[in-house]
């Protein structure tokens, strides 16, 4: 397979795929599978191809960039791809028993929609992650969040509904004000595309530039769910099937979060102000305690969760004032921006397996309540170790991924003299602790009258894989982090020496 | 082989692990040889790695994860002191554990977890960064809380819960310590001092109080104790290697690494924190005992000796002069070996004869006769009268509190005794000389069998006399911390 090929069959066989079975829909758990498949063999070729030849751009048609679209894949770009291939397999395999249908059962109006919408969702994210032009990267957006939408209220039931309208009405705001800061930027440079953006706007900080950004940012931030928009996260994720739920929790704010970066480091990074850059992260800050302590409060599991990722998404936000502005160019940087990545991939590895995990507990117990769990770690020790694993790497414990970007994040802040940011970090990564020891207790503890359901060992061992994949992140963190320095976006040299 | 070695000796550790959390139930000798072979080799791997050591080979290996961030394994005198240690006890204590938990449920998760804390414990003995070091410091406190737990009823649990809530907060600290430390000096290796130079007095002072705090929850220094007490709850053979192997063994290494490698002896004096340091291990000294007098439980006794017993190896260290410092370091094998000595025992007295009481052991020196003399061995060597192990810490304790000019401490080592004493010896008395309540049962008393029960305790009670008599001998514990404290840490 070629490399060109390899890019483009990123994009489009989810594409191809979902549309055959909508079609067909007795096809969409095989389809699922060939392109699980499929996407593999592209990553593979793919990786280490820009490890040896560095960022690869492929002009769509072979039109250059004014005329035509570019996509790009970088080291970002394909550290993201390969953690949204690892989510979405896991995802795939452990949906069937519940999305599946099969055999003699008649297919239900979820067991039709969800492989469609699961492959579009998939399809968009790709192109996200590769895209290169502002626009492109809109309509990627928009498909991204009517999929997730559509996932949401696949059960039909006025909770999910009502979730679903929520999510739909932050989403297409924070779309309507993307779409206005892409026209002003338009208007102002006559191109989309990154690149050349970068080009033009060196320098300068133009007021219309200043509130295009400004607007594309708040957009972005209601569809990442930064507090204060995080409003229609919990009720969505929550409500949502629990393979579902995973994708929307750990593949789908990565997405805004992608561009957010793409604009603000690619495009334009000579806008950057500090006191831009401290208001961003201050909402990330905001964002972790408040998710916390509310996580903490929880009762029901999957709320729980939920809100762990309005929490884990306030750490991504760190990454403006700790890489961003004038330490752009600073040694440490480089460390914060690749501890965000990381902190990035390991969030999304490892919140999907949580997912996972409470959708298989939530079968098994036939609650989500978290004190219906009470002996299941005896009966479920695949589960149980997934989500002690996932814990480790949330809670940010070494050896996994989640530690290899809180060391990078906290050197960089204490390297800059930003002791504000570490303390933050610290605080989140104890109440994230508090909030994950609860259910894994409870779990733990003897209960000999409860009786669960048994799940199946596939089924248990999809989300085992992604924490084990998450706590590889940081075994072996030397390559996805050599591999993330590959078309950085800027001069800073790699880490602190 | 010198790259490859302390990665062997790690994997003997971890591959049991893995495996045996994947065995059924019903696999006992699989299990059971998996541990042992595993302990049996790691222990014949550390006596090679001595012999070359002492010709002068270095192991050293890197791993690395991140600019910055890399693991360092490397052998060192010290390591060595500690890597020993730990293997010999914990072979005692897997062949105990065996014995002792029989056929109970979920013995594959105790074994894989109880090995997995093992690896945890080597890694920290071989670390030669600080951040290799809070590797294995985190995964030491994961890998132990199942243990802690593993009854699974409510007083476990909650002694879990305890136990993580000192250990987590303590362990944000410590990184804070770490990072702050290594964003102005770079990666501290043990083996090169970091130059301090950089940072002014008082951020040092910060740092390394930082240090003490984030490691004094695991060696149980005052008032950061009160998980260990509550840990109790755990299996015997976990409480064994809590107190005398792992946990509380990794904070007390931790202190020293931080006093002697990173810091340096004569800079915490320059800094004047060895005072401070010195004064918080003699109080948890005197509290520990006091504490100790006023339990009822024997495990609890044990529990609280034990936060006074691990503060002689901070003490050491702290006063800083030649004979405190080598004073600590042997401490640091002599509790190891007294320590479980008494909790091996007290495990027996539970299991087989149900006493967890300290007036339930009135007159058993009869019926259960080896257990009742290797405890009293034990308790013996805590209070420190020849010829145990204690004895030796005690007396290189106090010549080298006289040393440093610091005749406090001879008073509070004074006290220290006579309340080792006052809980100690009213066991000794009781299994010897209290009356039975009950006639021996027809059938024969409390059995001390099988072997693999009796055996550890009698092995390591004979080592904690042997440790003292040997002492002069050139392969004894004090002649390697003699050689540890002078070779590398006494200029």
């Amino acid at each position: 397979m070629s490399v060109s090929l390899a890019i483009v069959a990123l994009v489009t066989a989810p594409l191809v795929a979902a549309l055959i079975a909508v079609i067909l829909p007795r096809w969409g758990p095989w389809l699922s599978l060939l392109v699980v498949a499929g996407n593999a063999a592209a990553l593979v070729v793919l990786i280490p191809a820009i490890v040896s030849q560095g960022a690869l751009t492929l002009p769509i048609g072979g039109w250059q960039a004014p005329l035509g679209i570019t996509l790009r894949a970088d080291g970002m770009a394909l550290a993201f791809l390969t953690m949204a291939a690892l989510v979405m397999a896991a995802v795939l395999v452990s949906a069937r028993p519940e999305f599946g249908g099969g055999g003699e059962v008649t297919e239900t109006r979820r067991q039709w929609a969800f492989w469609p919408l699961a492959l579009l969702l998939w399809s968009a994210l790709n192109v996200v992650f590769l895209s290169r032009d502002l626009f492109n990267l809109y309509v990627a957006l928009e498909l991204l969040t009517v999929s997730a939408v559509a996932l949401v209220a696949i059960d039909g039931k006025a909770d999910g509904l009502g979730a679903a309208l929520r999510y739909l009405m932050f989403a297409l705001l924070g779309s309507l004000a993307y779409l206005l800061g892409a026209a002003l930027l338009y208007a102002q440079h006559g191109t989309l595309d990154i690149a050349l953006l970068a080009d033009q706007a060196i320098g300068g900080r133009a007021a219309v530039d200043m509130m295009a950004v400004g607007l594309m940012t708040a957009g972005l931030a209601a569809k990442t769910a930064l507090f204060p928009f995080h409003a229609w996260l919990q009720p969505a994720h929550s409500g949502a099937p629990a393979p579902a739920s995973a994708m929307l929790s750990a593949l789908v704010p990565k997405a805004s979060f992608a561009i957010l970066i793409r604009i603000w480091f690619e495009a334009l990074p000579g806008l950057a102000t500090p006191p831009l850059l401290v208001t961003l992260g201050a909402m990330g800050a905001i964002a972790i305690v408040y998710g916390s302590v509310l996580a903490l409060r929880q009762t029901r599991l999957k709320l729980m969760i939920a809100y762990s990722t309005v929490a884990q998404i306030g750490y991504l936000f760190l990454i403006f004032p700790l890489a961003g502005g004038d330490s752009y160019m600073q040694p440490w940087a480089a460390g914060a921006w690749t501890g965000v990545m990381f902190h990035a991939l390991s969030h999304g590895l490892a919140k999907a397996s949580m997912f996972l995990c409470a959708g298989l507990w939530i079968v098994a117990a036939g609650s989500d309540r978290i004190e219906a769990m009470r002996g299941l770690a005896s009966a479920t020790p695949m589960i149980a170790s997934a989500f002690a694993l996932a814990a480790v790497t949330l809670v940010g414990l070494p050896p996994s991924g989640g530690f290899t970007a809180k060391y990078l994040m906290l050197t960089s802040a204490f390297v800059s003299g930003q002791y504000v940011w570490a303390a933050v970090l610290l605080i989140g990564g104890l109440l994230s602790a508090a909030y994950l020891y609860r259910p894994l207790a409870v779990a733990f503890a003897r209960d000999g009258d409860a009786v669960f359901k048994p799940v199946p060992r596939l089924a248990q061992a999809m989300p085992l894989m992604l924490a084990l994949a998450a706590i590889l992140l940081g075994l072996a963190s030397q390559g996805p982090f050599a591999l993330m320095q590959i078309g950085r976006p800027s001069s800073a040299e790699a880490g602190l020496q | 082989m010198s790259a490859t070695l302390p990665i062997l000796i790690l994997l003997t550790s971890l591959v049991p692990a893995f495996i045996t959390f994947f065995l059924p139930q019903e696999r006992h000798s699989v299990r059971n040889l998996l541990n042992l072979g595993g302990a049996v080799l790691k222990l014949g791997l550390i006596v090679f790695m001595i012999l070359e050591v002492v010709q002068g080979t270095i192991y050293e290996t890197r791993i690395s994860f991140a600019p910055g961030l890399y693991l360092l394994l490397r052998v060192d005198a010290l390591s060595l002191l500690f890597v020993s240690l730990s293997a010999l006890l914990w072979l005692l204590t897997t062949i105990y554990a065996i014995a002792y938990l029989g056929n109970k449920p979920e013995m594959s998760r105790f074994f894989g977890f109880f090995s997995l804390c093992v690896a945890a414990t080597t890694g920290i003995a071989l670390s030669g960064t600080l951040i290799s070091f809070f590797i294995f410091f985190e995964l030491l406190t994961l890998s132990t809380w199942p243990l802690v737990v593993h009854k699974q009823n409510a007083k476990s649990i909650a002694a879990g819960r305890s136990y993580l809530a000192y250990a987590l907060p303590a362990s944000a600290v410590l990184l804070i310590a770490i990072i702050w430390l290594e964003s102005s000096v770079g990666p501290v290796e043990f083996a090169t001092p970091a130059n301090l130079e950089r940072l002014d007095d008082n951020s040092l002072r910060m740092i390394f109080a930082l240090f003490i705090a984030g490691l004094g929850v695991k060696a149980a220094l005052v008032p950061l104790h009160g998980w260990l007490p509550a840990a109790m709850a755990a299996p015997a053979p976990v409480s064994a290697l809590l107190h005398a192997v792992a946990v509380v063994k990794a904070g007390a290494f931790g202190v020293m690494r931080i006093v002697l490698d990173v810091f340096g002896l004569e800079r915490m004096e320059t800094l004047g924190v060895g005072l401070p340091l010195a004064v918080l291990a003699a109080f948890t000294i005197l509290w520990g005992s006091a504490r100790a007098l006023q339990q009822q439980e024997i495990k609890k006794r044990l529990a609280f000796s034990t936060v006074s017993q691990v503060s002689y190896i901070v003490l050491g260290v702290a006063l800083a002069s030649p004979f405190a410092v080598i004073g600590g370091l042997v401490h640091l094998v002599h509790q190891g070996l007294m320590k479980i000595t008494l909790f091996f025992c007290a495990g027996i007295f539970d299991e087989r004869a149900g006493i967890t009481r300290v007036d339930a052991l009135d007159g058993i020196g009869r019926q259960m006769p080896w257990t009742s003399v290797c405890f009293s061995i034990g308790a013996i060597g805590m209070v420190g009268l020849p010829p145990t192990a204690g004895f030796i810490t005690k007396i290189y304790l106090g010549i080298g509190a006289m040393q440093a000019d610091a005749p406090w401490v001879l008073a509070v080592l004074a006290v220290s005794t006579l309340l080792n004493a006052a809980y100690f010896l009213p066991l000794v008395y009781r299994i010897w000389f209290g009356d039975a309540p009950t006639p021996v049962p027809a059938g024969g008393g409390p059995t001390e069998r099988p072997l693999g029960l009796i055996a550890p305790p009698v092995i390591t009670a004979f080592a904690s006399i042997a440790v003292a008599l040997l002492a002069a001998s050139s392969f004894s514990p004090l002649a390697w911390a003699t050689l540890i404290a002078t070779r590398d840490y006494l200029r």
